[in-house]
């Protein structure tokens, strides 16, 4: 019987192409978006992780509180010891040392005078030092379009959509003013050893990437630094890992009377990005949850449809003598075979955009030119294990549930009209 | 003991507040073998003795024992069960399933009963012997005739050799040449398989066929005219 069924479903394509192409549909749209949504929001928390929070950060707890500001007079001071420290406590995480600050970048013409001026977020990171892996965090290599990095401390990188707004090129020197960290004003020059194109606006919009040790002398910031950034060694992000050792350090290092007492906080508590985190969790949810709804419903109504085009064939087989549940279940088992055909299909689909994005990219820089946010100018999906049934499984289950409520109209058919019915 | 054996058989059905008695005290018995025909105008209530007749519908009062069993007592299994097993029916439209070809027709009424594969095909094959249909076995529905589509749907009611074959109107969509073959052909079968048919018509083709006509006028059996068909 089986096997006539399925003759029957491959013959008769809008009892089987139509739904198919509507499973595949929906499946593909459900795959395709959890992979993009995966896919940007891992983006997005890799990139605020590498420029901006690690998966910890220790902080004073006063520079805690007013962090988006860079207050380097409440960095923290002997940071080497702290990190001795912090590496003793959890060898196997990246501990580094940064120091994030704001100034005015100046360039002088020939004579000296300002020649032009602007607003600029400088990064002191550890990227002399041999064996530091503030190179790879940073992708500085990667994003290196002009030059060479850093090769001594009064070198520095600076975004290339930046220095041509300043007007600089590679071997320019340019002056950092700004404050110490005893508040009194700092001016220093530096070189322009090479420029960056990060691909986020945010970054590329008028950042400076120094090495920490030139930094330090800048601000006369000397073994300080405003943060002190941890990351796992495969730089995967686990909210329960790093809350718990966040916890571990609180008890270890924090006193909650002391302004300047270290405080550890993971990646989850800030910036706001728990809550990001948390949608991230719950979009899988959101999206098979819509999905299903959606297709039960197109499925529901393609069922009665194909129950209406189908009726003479029902009344047939009723009055032949097919039971009702048989036929019901014989037209479920129908829907069972375009769920998994439909569902195969829009998972594979899913996927293979996704994979064609994950690798190429899609650059949609043009929207984010006024954004702050360090999200990547490309969105690059994501496909993981479950990439593969995120949308197979809803496919399948929203074909069944769109046939079983349409098919209750062949329990409602009263065998008693149909000679007249099946007479017209 | 008859093949059918109906005794004061009612039917109403309810219309508002109202009640419509499609049939009053039918009493009716036939034998194994018969070729018979019940006969009236529309809304005489032959299609609905054929219901009853048929295990599609239960009849309001009265006993109505088909093939031995006792319609009314009979849950929609077990009456799609004896339908499925001990009957043939055959539609005004014919009503064959497009997307399958006569073969695959005449074969699912075998399905449904999960017979053999071997055996299937021998009463398949057999059937379209029968109706002379054994070059159009890979044709569908659409490419064929009216009344070609009529003999497979002969073919397909009589496959798994019913006891009793019901026909409504079956010659209704068909030319006066094609409605006499089918009509020979039935009576053939009637005579060579000892199959039952009871009709419900109003066409006088079929009725010059039947052996015994049975006269329904408004709900009530007022002739039943035991005559000798075409043979």
């Amino acid at each position: 019987m089986m096997r006539f069924l399925i003759k029957g479903l491959l013959r008769d394509r809008s009892r089987s192409l139509f739904p198919v192409l509507t499973v595949s549909a929906g499946v593909f749209l459900t795959v395709f978006f959890y992979n993009f949504m995966q896919g940007v929001f891992a983006d997005f928390v890799s990139s605020n992780a590498r420029f901006d929070t690690g998966h910890v950060k220790v902080m004073t707890r006063a520079y805690a509180e007013l962090a988006d500001q860079f207050p380097n007079d409440l960095a923290i001071l002997e940071c080497g010891r702290l990190i001795d420290e912090l590496r003793g406590m959890k060898s196997d995480m990246l501990w580094v040392p940064r120091i994030r600050f704001g100034g005015l970048l100046d360039v002088p013409d020939e004579k000296g005078e300002t020649r032009s001026q602007a607003p600029v977020l400088g990064i002191g990171a550890n990227i002399l030092e041999e064996g530091s892996q503030e190179k790879k965090i940073l992708n500085l290599e990667g994003a290196l379009v002009e030059g060479t990095l850093p090769r001594s401390a009064d070198e520095i990188l600076i975004s290339r959509d930046f220095a041509e707004r300043l007007g600089v090129k590679t071997g320019d020197t340019a002056t950092l003013i700004g404050s110490t960290m005893y508040g009194s004003m700092a001016m220093y020059n530096f070189r322009i050893s090479g420029m960056l194109r990060f691909g986020m606006v945010a970054l590329d919009r008028s950042t400076i990437v120094a090495d920490i040790e030139g930094v330090r002398e800048a601000l006369d910031m000397r073994d300080a630094a405003g943060e002190i950034l941890g990351y796992t060694r495969d730089m995967v992000y686990s909210d329960e890992k790093m809350t718990e050792l966040a916890e571990e350090f609180g008890r270890r290092f924090s006193g909650s009377d002391d302004e300047f007492s270290p405080v550890m906080l993971p990646l989850g508590r800030q910036r706001g990005l728990g809550e990001y985190l948390s949608l991230v969790k719950s979009m899988g949810s959101i999206i098979v949850a819509v999905f299903m709804v959606a297709m039960s419903i197109v499925l529901w109504n393609s069922g009665l449809l194909n129950s209406l085009r189908r009726y003479g064939e029902i009344g047939v087989r009723l009055a032949m003598g097919e039971p009702k549940g048989a036929l019901y279940r014989r037209t479920i088992a129908e829907s069972v075979i375009i769920g998994i055909i439909g569902s195969a299909a829009g998972t594979l689909a899913g996927i293979a955009i996704s994979l064609y994005l994950k690798y190429v990219g899609l650059d949609y820089s043009g929207v984010m030119q006024n954004s702050t946010v360090l999200i990547p100018n490309e969105i690059r999906t994501d496909v993981n294990f479950t990439s593969f049934y995120i949308g197979f499984i809803p496919g399948l289950i929203a074909s069944v549930l769109g046939t079983a409520f349409s098919g209750i109209g062949i329990y409602r058919r009263q065998t008693a009209n149909l000679f007249k019915e099946l007479e017209v | 003991m008859p093949l059918i054996k109906m005794e004061n058989i009612v039917k109403e059905y309810p219309m508002g507040k109202a009640r419509f008695t499609a049939l009053k005290d039918i009493n009716l018995s036939v034998e194994k073998g018969e070729f018979c025909g019940l006969i009236g105008p529309s809304g005489s209530g032959k299609t609905t003795l054929l219901n009853i007749v048929g295990a599609l519908d239960d009849p309001t009062g009265g006993t109505a024992v088909v093939l031995g069993s006792d319609i009314s007592g009979l849950s929609h299994r077990q009456a799609a069960e004896m339908r499925s097993r001990h009957m043939g029916f055959i539609f005004q439209t014919y009503n064959l399933l497009p997307v399958y070809t006569v073969y695959e027709n005449v074969e699912f009424p075998l399905l449904i009963m999960k017979m053999a594969d071997k055996d299937r095909k021998n009463k398949v094959n057999a059937a379209l012997e029968w109706v002379g249909l054994s070059d159009k076995r890979k044709s569908r529905p659409g490419q064929l005739s009216g009344g070609e589509s009529q003999r497979v749907a002969v073919a397909r009611a009589i496959v798994k050799r019913p006891e009793l074959v019901l026909a409504d109107e079956p010659t209704a969509n068909l030319d006066a040449e094609n409605s006499h073959n089918i009509l020979d052909m039935m009576v053939k079968l009637n005579r060579e398989l000892k199959t039952t048919f009871v009709f419900a018509t109003h066409d006088e083709k079929v009725i010059s066929y039947l052996r015994r006509k049975i006269h329904l006028f408004d709900g009530k059996i007022v002739k039943d005219e035991p005559a000798r068909g075409k043979e």
